[in-house]
């Protein structure tokens, strides 16, 4: 499915799991940005908007790079952007357990590869800044993409690709070391 | 004629510093690559098969564009080899300096560099104790550097075990990286320490990850299929593809103690080596 700004309900029919390409403007917002959004107010419309985690490298006006931050440092700042309208957070490495219930019903996780920065850069073009007191990582970047390939890493029904693979991974380090002395005196 | 009074040679390791460190952003090393194109191939989960196609083209339009592969540029650790002939001084760790202040602006690195407590950021990537500077002897005068990104940093472990636990030194690296999931932007190279002092070992670690890792040793390759076998894949998605590679180093260590680190590197396993040359 390709994806464009503002979303709205389309979201809802996405599965974790699936491949889709988003076009149009994203925000950029690590953690000191969700500290001050809560402190000041989400400086832009937040209706439908998508909220990426990512500190870029910004020079001359342009975005040399730019690819996803660890979403998990968000997990507790994150509900009240949902509550704003947000439709989307694009990150890496998954959220917790509580914003996948945050989600439901209204929102999805969108996992862009990480460490893919040159290639992200290559389809956005920068359009604005909030917060640039924070600093290049930290400001809130005005971004426009297009067609940023992304996979669903969370669905707006409580499925979460993350957890699922987490859950296999615990069963079979279990597996593998079940019978061995743990190494914790 | 090697005088490091002589401010040409201070000025070459300057301009050795700066470039190896643009290498390094903007260029994975060949076994870096080759490892990567080889678990592409072999990967059949669909997800990650996507996962690692992805990451490969971002590494072509890395080399095109000539920018950083990651927007994490890292924060610079840097080894240098001094041959007899360089004496090492205080003016060596400023030449140092000066190229990671250079490599900032030019290349262009984020400034990642931060005080611990007050968070204020520098802005030219050094700072107390930053870089990172190991020195050691050798032949040639070179510098070897190895940006270290956070998303990976921060998952790395060490452990004091007991000196009868040496069994569970691999059940303590795969569960570094069952604990670590999705977050260290697998599929990622895990550097192990083993022995010598608590410090040494973590700085084992990290020397690791400067081995090629295309190659790997019987007890390396069990650890390293082992890890693979959880099924976290790139990215945390699930797959085949968790570890390219277990790169371990060791050291003697006392009797009565079994320091064990695990540093974790993403797939970006960004190193490059610049021999120190005066321009002639």
């Amino acid at each position: 499915m390709n994806l464009s700004t503002p979303l709205g309900d389309e979201v809802l029919s996405l599965r974790a799991g699936d491949r889709v390409t988003l076009s149009g403007t994203i925000y950029t917002a690590r953690d000191e940005a969700h500290l001050r959004m809560l402190e000041e107010g989400i400086p832009f419309d937040p209706k439908g908007a998508v909220i990426y985690h990512c500190g870029p490298v910004v020079q001359d006006n342009r975005i040399v790079v730019a690819g996803p931050t660890t979403s998990a440092r968000m997990n507790a700042l994150t509900g009240f952007v949902l509550d704003a309208g947000v439709r989307a957070l694009i990150g890496k490495g998954g959220m917790s357990g509580e914003v996948a219930q945050e989600l439901r019903g209204r929102a999805v996780y969108l996992a862009f590869t990480g460490g893919c920065a040159a290639l992200a850069a290559a389809r956005m073009r920068l359009a604005g800044v909030y917060f640039e007191d924070l600093g290049m990582a930290e400001a809130v970047w005005v971004i426009e993409v297009d067609e940023l390939p992304l996979t669903v890493g969370i669905d707006a029904h409580g499925g979460d690709l993350f957890e699922a693979v987490r859950t296999k991974a615990k069963t079979q380090f279990n597996r593998e070391f079940n019978n061995e002395s743990g190494y914790v005196p | 004629m090697n005088n490091p009074a002589d401010s040409s040679l201070l000025d070459a390791l300057t301009r050795a510093t700066c470039r190896a460190l643009r290498q390094a952003e903007i260029e994975l090393p060949p076994d870096v690559l080759e490892t990567l194109e080889r678990a592409a191939a072999a990967e059949e989960n669909a997800v990650a098969a996507r996962e690692l196609s992805t990451i490969l083209e971002n590494i072509a339009i890395a080399r095109e564009r000539n920018v950083p592969i990651c927007q994490d540029t890292g924060v610079p650790v840097i080894y240098l080899t001094l041959p007899p002939d360089v004496p090492l001084t205080p003016a060596l760790y400023e030449a140092v300096r000066e190229g990671v202040r250079r490599a900032t602006s030019v290349v262009p690195l984020r400034p990642n560099v931060v005080d611990p407590l007050t968070r204020s950021n520098t802005g030219d990537n050094t700072g107390a104790g930053m870089p990172a500077i190991h020195i050691s002897p050798g032949d040639r005068f070179e510098v070897t550097v190895l940006p270290k990104g956070a998303g990976s940093e921060n998952a790395s472990r060490i452990g004091m075990l007991l000196p009868s636990q040496a069994a569970d030194i691999p059940r303590f690296v795969v569960e570094s990286v069952l604990i670590a999931g999705g977050k260290p932007c697998p599929p990622i190279v895990v550097g192990v320490g083993i022995g010598g002092t608590f410090d040494m070992a973590a700085a084992l670690a990290k020397e690791a990850l400067l081995e090629p890792i295309n190659v790997m040793d019987d007890y390396e390759t069990g650890i390293c299929e082992t890890i693979n076998r959880l099924g976290i894949g790139p990215m945390g998605l699930g797959g085949a593809t968790t570890a390219l590679a277990v790169k371990v180093k060791r050291a003697d260590c006392h009797t009565a103690s079994l320091p064990v680190a695990v540093n974790i590197q993403c797939w970006a396993c960004r190193r490059a080596t610049v021999p120190v040359e005066v321009d002639r």
